[in-house]
């Protein structure tokens, strides 16, 4: 994971609330034994007709991903199945942040293990954002807030500070619990 | 007299390695691991990479359930998987769980089943342990007053490698069900109006205690099913404190403990259920005697209503959208709804007491002419219980198809699946759009209202089927 401190990107809106992991990547993509290349199945069934070619309506800007690396969604994004593809599939795609009002406990630890940055705002900067697609916008993981360069959102945000840490120095947070192997040895010697 | 503790704070306070502080979560120990085939490759592949074996194979166990057909082998003794790569991942767990010395309850053995249905049947899931699964119905084995909660596959690389996880501690939630059922009515029943009340998202950051007269009177079976649908209030725990149901279901089974140890374990268990005098972080209370069987109508389990009523007129939790392509109108009678497929099975209702409920329907009936109905047992032992007591030729009577053990149409990745625009009534845990197959419209319901749709090919209350039976 590299350290990241600033994403400058701009916003693709999915009005829908309760994004669950089965629309970010359906089932049938789960057979994989490998993390590479999800983002070909990134919300399939909204991207791609029967036949396989792309939508022509689809919100999804399959010619300029990296400069739209933010989804804001609705309400409780991501709820549904522990499956990391969904966030393995939403960077993979280009996406390196999602915005909501809330969004789901388990997708939210996945995404923060593998570098999307979950961010739920309060409902007015959400609706504010709701209603400018495209826009730019800056996610500062220091000064921990939202913001839009002609100032109309100015928002804070919390992260888990772990979690947090570990996107700013870019580390793996199993390293953290390998160290302390002791104190683990001794739980497993009192407790079996 | 020390400060009266939830059963969550209980079950937290045993497992705590290194104590949470502002900066870092707790590091909190696993008492097992359960992994399946899906969500276990990825992890593998993290400790090959970094050079890491499974800190303890002994308290890791895996099942073969998500991937794996529900139809037997064909004429050349190959199983039908849905694709090489389905029958490519199986085989990576194999190999994984092999190298690393990890019981694997594989596709021959008679222990195989849903990784949420053989837990408790083989007494691997006891009161007092945490347990994690990368699956996020793992909330299932909190019936037993359990820590249980899904993972994603990172986490599963955690546990596999380090046997413990970084935590924060959840708030609590207390959901007390007073009163009695009706009969006719069913844990499911219960979940599915619970979730109506307080909404998909209400239980994230919670741990979730199922309590009251109602849930004291359910089978562990019933809590299963209940706490199983805790994560579709956005709960990843949900938890029933151990009683003597609980006792009587452990005892005896192949890893349960035995003898003396039995006595020990036993009452440990027995001191772990909510001091009285505490507070929750939040209480609901629900009259268990005022739930109707229910049945979704939206594309979010919070989108229930009774099944003998209609839609709500003003579309309830479900939105334009979710009741345009459920085809439902607001306001419109359930019983107006036509079915054309029907799944009972899942983690959340494929225990042997759920098919007897279904079997109670379709004894000496006949699934509708433009109804399919699936009949997917939990485990192989479930299938044998099942079969032992004739519950098979009750379905394969009624027209509906008794299959083998697996996860099935419920996530819809083995190939079992309904076709785009048809209605299936499905005993599983998840109405998303897509779920069971691309433009299929679910409707989720209990074991006894999914047979008595299957019998009357619309949305139909159960309990006049059940007292005919």
């Amino acid at each position: 994971m590299q350290a990241m401190s600033k994403i400058t990107t701009r916003t693709v809106v999915l009005e829908n609330e309760n994004v669950d992991t089965d629309q970010i990547i359906p089932a049938r993509f789960l057979t994989t034994t490998s993390r590479a290349g999800l983002g070909a199945h990134a919300f399939a069934d909204w991207r791609y007709e029967d036949d396989g070619a792309l939508k022509a309506d689809s919100l999804f800007r399959e010619d300029a991903r990296d400069d739209f690396g933010v989804l804001v969604a609705g309400h409780n994004f991501g709820c549904g199945s522990s499956r990391e593809h969904a966030p393995w599939a939403l960077l993979d795609f280009g996406f390196r942040a999602v915005i909501s009002t809330k969004i789901a406990d388990i997708f939210t630890g996945n995404a923060l293990k593998n570098g999307l940055v979950p961010v739920e705002v309060d409902a007015a900067t959400h609706a504010d954002l709701m209603e400018q697609p495209g826009v730019e916008l800056t996610i500062d993981l220091e000064a921990m807030r939202v913001t839009t360069p002609n100032g109309g959102v100015d928002a804070p945000f919390r992260l888990e500070p772990f979690a947090r840490r570990c996107l700013l120095d870019g580390v793996d947070p199993l390293g953290a619990i390998l160290a302390r192997d002791a104190d683990i040895a001794a739980y497993e010697a009192v407790h079996g | 007299m020390s400060e009266p503790k939830t059963l969550f704070d209980k079950l937290w306070e045993r497992h705590i390695v290194r104590p949470e502080t502002e900066e870092a979560p707790a590091i909190v120990y696993i008492d097992m691991h359960l992994i399946h085939e899906v969500t276990s490759p990825q992890a593998f592949q993290v400790l090959k990479d970094r050079g890491l074996t499974v800190r303890r194979p002994d308290r890791t166990f895996a099942t073969l359930d998500h991937s794996t057909p529900t139809l037997p082998p064909g004429p050349d003794g190959a199983l039908p998987y849905a694709t090489e790569a389905a029958a490519e991942q199986v085989d990576t767990l194999v190999k994984n769980c092999a190298a690393q010395g990890i019981t694997l309850f594989g596709l021959d053995d008679p222990r195989r089943g849903i990784v949420h249905v053989i837990g408790p049947e083989l007494g691997l899931t006891q009161p007092g342990k945490t347990i994690v699964c990368g699956d996020s119905h793992t909330s299932t084995h909190g019936a037993f007053g359990a820590f249980a909660f899904g993972i994603g596959t990172t986490e599963v690389g955690h546990v596999l490698a380090t046997q413990c996880l970084l935590l924060r501690k959840p708030k609590t939630m207390r959901i007390t069900f007073e009163g009695a059922l009706a009969p006719g009515v069913s844990a499911k029943d219960m979940a599915l109006a619970a979730i109506a009340r307080i909404g998909a998202d209400a239980g994230q950051g919670k741990a979730i205690e199922f309590a009251g007269p109602a849930v004291r009177a359910l089978s562990m079976e019933g809590r299963m099913t209940l706490c199983n649908m805790s994560i579709e209030a956005g709960a990843r725990v949900g938890l029933v404190a151990p009683d003597e149901t609980t006792l009587a279901y452990l005892r005896g089974r192949d890893y349960a403990p035995k003898d003396a140890d039995w006595d020990a374990a036993a009452a440990d268990w027995m001191s772990l259920p909510t001091d009285d005098g505490v507070a929750f972080d939040e209480e609901v209370a629900i009259d268990a005697a005022s739930i109707a069987p229910m049945a979704t109508f939206g594309t979010s389990p919070d989108a229930a209503a009774p099944v003998d009523g209609a839609a709500p007129a003003d579309g309830g939790r479900a939105d334009d959208a979710a009741l345009a392509y459920m085809r439902i109108d607001r306001g419109q009678a359930f019983q107006e709804v036509e079915v054309n497929r029907v799944f009972i099975g899942s983690c959340t209702n494929s225990r042997l007491e759920d098919l007897r409920a279904a079997a109670q329907v379709l004894r000496g009936r006949k699934v509708s002419d433009n109804v399919i109905a699936l009949v997917v047992p939990g485990s192989e032992a479930v299938r044998r219980d099942a079969e032992a007591e004739g519950l098979h030729q009750v379905f394969e009577a009624a027209g509906a198809e008794w299959r083998l053990p697996g996860c099935s149409m419920c996530i819809a990745m083995n190939g079992d699946k309904g076709e785009a625009g048809e209605l299936v009534v499905s005993t599983s845990n998840r109405n998303f759009v897509g779920r069971q197959g691309a433009g299929v419209r679910t409707v989720l319901a209990s074991p006894a209202t999914a047979a008595a749709a299957a019998v009357a090919g619309r949305l139909v209350d159960p309990r006049p089927y059940l007292r005919e039976a």
